[in-house]
Parts: C-alpha cells; structure tokens; sequence
C-alpha cells in the first residue's frame, strides 16, 4: 500500500534578531559568528506564542490546503523538545484547536530536533496497517541557547505538520530508514531552563556520522544515488552542517537551495527539516523526487526517499501559506527586547 | 480564571463557536443558551454556529497601563471585531505595529497564549486577532 504525504503546513512566527545584535551585547564578533554559522537572521515567538499555538497554527494551514474532515484523522503526534507542560500533551490542545477530538489517539515525542520526523514514521505504520485513515505528524520548536551560549546565535522557532494517508497522497513516501546510536552531544536534565552541548563534539561523532550513515543507507535500500533527487534537504541546526552534508554524500547546490532555511530563520529544531520539505513541497512538480534526513541529538537520524505526485498542484492555491511567504517581512529585535519576549529577564517575586 | 470555568469555554475560545437564536437569527457571541431577545420562545431552539473567523476593527484602544498579567506585552492593541456572521466580540490585536491598526482594518482569528495560573499552573489558550495578509508573496 503507499503512504504519503496528503497535505501540510507551515508556522513560523513573525520577529526576527541577527547574530550581529546578540554578539554586540556579549562583546563577540556576530558579523564572523554569522559568517561562520551561515546564518543571517533567526526567528524568535512572541511572549503570547509557544509549542502548542505553533502547533495549532501549523496544523490549521495543514487544513486549510485540503478537503479532509478532521474526524477522519486517527492520531496527533507533536514532537518537540520545548512542550509547554512536562505532563499535559500539547497534542491533546492541537486535536480539539482543529476539531479532531475526541476519536483519536494523541501523544507528545521528544528525540531533540528528530521527534517530528519519529511521528511521521508513527503515522506512516498506523496508516499502512489500516489501523487508521490519516495521521497527523507535527514538529514544532521553541527553542533557547543560554545567553551568550554559541546555541543563542541559531536556537529559533517555527512548526510544521504534515498529514499522512494512503488516498490523494500529494507526495508519496517510497522508503525510510533510520540509524540511532547513543551520542551524547546535547541534551537538557528535567527542570534545567536551557539545554548543554559538547560543543565541538556535536559535529564529526554527532551530525555527520548519523546524516551521512542514514542518508547513505536509505539511498542503499531504495537503489538511488545523489542523481536521482530533484531535492535534498537535511536537518539544519546552521546554515553550514547541511550543506557539507550534502557535499559529502555527492550533492549539488541546486539540490539544497530549496530546503536550506536556516540562513533566513536559524535552526527551528524538530520543525527544521519538515520546514525545509514544505519549502521543497511548496515549489516541486510532480515526479519530482526528494530525499529529507533528519538528525536528532542524543543520537538519531530519520531519512525519507519521497516522490511528489500530480495532487501537489491541489494544495498550493492559497500563497499566503507558503513557507516563503512566512519567512519574508520579518519584523527584527533588539537584544533587549528579545530578552523580554524570551523570558531571559529575572522579574521581581511576584510579577507575570 | 477558574479551572473549570475556562474548560466549559473551550469550544468559543478555541473555534469561536457561538450561538444561534433558532427562532429570529439573532448570532451571539460567546454562547447563549437562550436569546435575550426571544426569551422563552428560543428555549430548545438555541443552535451551535461556528464563526467564519474573520471580520473587520469597528474600534480600537492602544493599552500603555496594562494589568498585572499582561505587562510583558504592552503596550498592546485591544479592538472590538465586526466578526463577518454579524456579531461584535473584544479581542487583542497581534502582530500588527500601532501605526499600521485602523478603524475598518480586516483581521483574522489565530490561536495565542491568553494567560497562566502562576509558573506552575495551568495555561489557557485562546483566539487573538491579526490583521490579515492582504499582500501576496513575492515570486
């Protein structure tokens, strides 16, 4: 039976800081940390925005591209490593914000920036053992680096759902394989407000081993090479890491413009590589083929070997839900705002 | 808020469900569960309506002193919202400068953190308003 992608949306929230400004306030120069990280600007939520309006918001751009009731939909996962409660699910919000509540089964994941592409696989075996009709996968992150950590310079926000299902699949999904080791390159302890890193043990043992080993296998199993994609994109936690991926593993530039957002809107964590793909989805014809491959810290990659179908063209006549359309007309901070909007401020006992 | 009582206003603070007067028309927002203009003659005839979420700024006011929940936010912008199925709610406007709010101006349900019981309680959810995206993206 195939499986696929039926429709998607995309959230990204509407502020913007650059590394220029966070470097001016810790004494560093921003201007070579943008250089070196390839990002420009990132994207940062209101005070009023979190996990779960992302989601919402996400998940209702998903609805508003296609004709399904949401009462068919059988399950919401949302994966992401800043949920708003430690014990209340924010799918359980989600499933009633679009109306698919109460005959479903909901459930938060957390695999760092990989939980929303583990829920995509979730829904995929749901879906292909008939267990259900649709599923509804979501990433979404709100995520912070300590102030005047290296995180702080990339760690954003934006959200991505994607609804799978086995009729009117807009692009289907032909293979996906995972490789998971346990790597302990970044991770944040219960109660701890911001995460750690291994710092430069993030890159060689962390990102590549895993991108390039699943991205290698799955091209394996499905009987491609580099060539055969019209897209390639990879988890994005810079502007630089994906695209000495795609180097690697023998891609060109013009396979990974589509999907590299991270220079515009830094490292969206569990929604960079579905926001990437719904950039690619946003822009591809049918028959075109993508391969995405998400990294997760801890450690783990997802890949996925996807075909687009003739039924892309239906979900694309509303332009104002095009990633492109959320990235564009940002409204940039100063750091001192952003401190506000971020919680980074220490406020007397009391105060909200 | 109580727990309880913003539970039961899930269904018109999540989806803007409202109320239908079955026997004049009459839409109203929040909920009623009978027509204050039909009294009696509505009593079983009340229906659910979902709102079309979208609607037009009859009137605004730009908040500088905010209450003690909503300092971090301010100054804010709270409007009263001609909704397009005849009905007039209060909501804050969103991701729109003062300079750019008016009278007339069309705007659009999304879905925002209203509000939270203290650091370790519960959080509410609900519909702010944004002005809506009027100009299409660059090619």
């Amino acid at each position: 039976m195939d499986v696929g992608i039926v429709s998607y949306g995309a959230y990204v929230p509407r502020w913007r800081i650059t590394p220029v400004e966070i470097g001016r306030v810790w004494g560093t120069d921003g201007e070579a940390i943008s250089r070196g990280l390839n990002v420009k600007s990132k994207s940062v939520p209101s005070p009023d925005e979190d996990v779960i309006t992302m989601s919402v918001e996400a998940a209702r751009n998903l609805m508003k591209r296609c004709k399904v009731d949401p009462k068919d939909i059988g399950a919401i996962y949302v994966g992401s490593e800043s949920h708003p409660y430690a014990v209340k699910p924010t799918a359980t919000i989600v499933a009633e914000a679009i109306e698919a509540a109460p005959d479903l089964t909901a459930a938060d994941y957390e695999f760092a920036c990989k939980a929303g592409t583990a829920a995509i696989q979730t829904c995929m075996g749901l879906v292909a053992s008939n267990m259900m009709k649709y599923g509804m996968a979501i990433g979404t992150d709100t995520s912070q680096g300590a102030p005047g950590d290296a995180l702080e310079y990339s760690a954003s926000a934006g959200g991505a759902a994607f609804l799978i299902g086995a009729s009117d699949i807009a692009a289907r999904i032909d293979e996906t394989y995972s490789f998971t080791t346990d790597t302990p390159d970044f991770w944040r302890r219960e109660g701890e407000m911001y995460p750690r890193h291994g710092g430069r043990f993030t890159g060689e043992p962390a990102y590549f081993k895993h991108v390039l080993t699943c991205g290698k296998n799955l091209m394996e199993i499905a009987g491609t090479s580099p060539e055969d994609y019209d897209y390639v994109v990879f988890h994005q936690p810079n502007g630089k890491f994906p695209l000495r991926a795609a180097k690697m593993l023998g891609f060109g530039k013009e396979q990974t413009t589509t999907g590299l957002l991270s220079p515009m809107i830094g490292n969206t964590y569990s929604a960079a590589v579905l926001l990437g793909l719904a950039s690619i989805l946003d822009i591809s014809k049918p028959g075109d083929r993508i391969l995405a491959v998400a990294y997760g810290s801890g450690a783990g990659s997802d890949a996925f070997d996807i075909t687009v179908t003739e039924h892309i063209t239906e979900l694309r006549k509303d332009p104002f839900l095009l990633v492109s359309n959320m990235i564009s007309g940002g409204k940039f901070l100063d750091y001192a705002t952003y401190a506000k909007f971020r919680g980074k401020i220490t406020l007397a006992e009391g105060s909200k | 808020m109580a727990i309880p009582r913003f539970w039961r206003e899930t269904p018109s603070r999540y989806n803007l469900f409202a109320s239908k007067c079955g026997n004049c028309g009459e839409v109203h927002f929040p909920p009623r569960s009978v027509c204050p203009s039909c009294h009696r003659k509505s009593i079983g005839r009340m229906k659910s309506i979902k709102l079309c979420g979208s609607g037009n700024i009859l009137s605004y006011s730009v908040v500088h002193d905010a209450p003690e929940d909503f300092e971090m936010q301010k100054p804010y912008i709270i409007a009263i919202i001609e909704m397009k199925d005849g009905v007039r709610l209060t909501a804050p406007i969103i991701d729109c400068d003062e300079c750019d709010i008016d009278i007339g101006l069309e705007v659009e349900a999304s879905f925002r953190k209203l509000g939270q019981e203290g650091k370790a309680g519960v959080i509410h959810y609900g519909y702010k308003f944004r002005p809506l995206n009027t100009t299409p993206p660059e090619k």
